[in-house]
């Protein structure tokens, strides 16, 4: 008998096919991109621990009651003014007796700066939002890359996000990220 | 010239679509492997808030995720209105965190354990209450990286 050529399969469905696999994984598919904001816990206190002596300059209170309403050191305050209270507070530029006192220390690859002591200390109660909480901690947030940014353009000619390794440590350390999270409070009586 | 001229009017070749559907391959291949399945569904409800500084959440696989939030509807009768703690995909109480910390970390490589981050994923009704609970519990399980998840927006409306 004589060989019998095979029929070449038709194919042209086939890219119908992966067509129809390609637009299910394309709908299913979420690239799923969390963001959010990053911080860091204190460790548990020590039992004999002892509250250490701060300078009231060195310190800028934030305070959120059951109600979501916000007090800055102890007057009432908005929050479309606590980054720019927060830049002030931290970065002392007039050297106001008023505000934090400044500690000048050596930092690799930015030589002598002058690194504030302040402290924002947040305090919130039980009854807080969490929105709010976190639109508190957004705009602390903002107020320190705000000011990392401007050093760094000052330093490096770089915005703080284009720096390489060593220069983000060096601006890290001389802009550091002082919040301090009081125990929470329970005077809203909520749970 | 007249070489040229002799032959019929011409006719578009057709094109080969063999390849084709190797193209369409790559590109599936592409979007299978990126494609992340979820591996538990939520039984609360997470609207997170929003925020103008939100960095991305960086090496997926060092990260637990806490979920806050409202029970969903179906799910109202079993848990309850209030605001509930979804982990992994089983609705605890806080007195689980410490727990849950251990399992997720002997989960993961020695190496890797320290850089284990805790992600809140917390719906923006939900107090602070529960959030700071949960916080204490992480310090006392001595689990310090967390992650306050949200969207990117303006903060202040």
């Amino acid at each position: 008998m004589a060989k019998r050529k095979t029929p070449g399969l038709n194919t042209s469905s086939m890219a119908d096919i992966s067509f129809l696999l390609l637009t299910f994984f394309l709908m299913t598919s979420s690239i799923n991109t969390d963001m959010g904001i990053a911080r860091k816990l204190p460790p548990p206190l020590p039992e004999n621990f002892e509250k250490p002596e701060v300078h009231e300059r060195n310190i800028f209170v934030v305070k959120v009651n059951s109600k979501d309403g916000l007090l800055f050191n102890k007057e009432y305050g908005d929050i479309r003014d606590l980054r720019a209270r927060a830049k002030e507070f931290l970065s002392n530029p007039n050297d106001d007796p008023n505000l934090p006192e400044k500690n000048e220390i050596e930092i690799d690859g930015l030589g002598k700066y002058r690194v504030s002591k302040g402290v924002i200390s947040l305090q919130n109660d039980r009854g807080t939002s969490y929105d709010m909480y976190f639109r508190v901690q957004n705009e602390l947030a903002a107020a320190i890359n705000e000011m990392r940014d401007e050093l760094s353009t000052d330093k490096f000619h770089k915005k703080y996000s284009d720096l390489n390794e060593n220069q983000k440590t060096a601006i890290e350390k001389a802009i550091p990220v002082s919040i301090s999270e009081a125990e929470p409070k329970n005077v809203g009586g909520k749970k | 010239m007249a070489r040229f001229t002799g032959k019929k009017a011409k006719e578009t070749p057709g094109l080969n679509m063999g390849s084709m559907s190797d193209i369409i391959f790559m590109l599936l291949f592409f979007f299978m492997v990126i494609t992340t399945m979820r591996e538990s569904s939520l039984f609360v409800q997470i609207s997170a808030p929003k925020g103008t500084e939100v960095v991305k959440l960086e090496k997926k696989s060092l990260v637990s995720y806490i979920n806050i939030g409202i029970p969903m509807k179906d799910y109202q009768a079993k848990y309850g209105k209030e605001p509930r703690i979804q982990l992994n995909d089983a609705i605890a109480d806080v007195a689980d965190i410490s727990r849950f910390v251990e399992t997720e970390r002997s989960a993961r490589q020695e190496a890797d354990r320290p850089f284990l981050t805790m992600a809140i994923k917390a719906d923006k009704t939900a107090t602070m209450g529960l959030v700071s609970d949960i916080k204490q519990e992480l310090r006392k399980a001595g689990s310090f990286k967390i992650f306050y998840n949200a969207s990117k927006g303006s903060a202040i409306d």
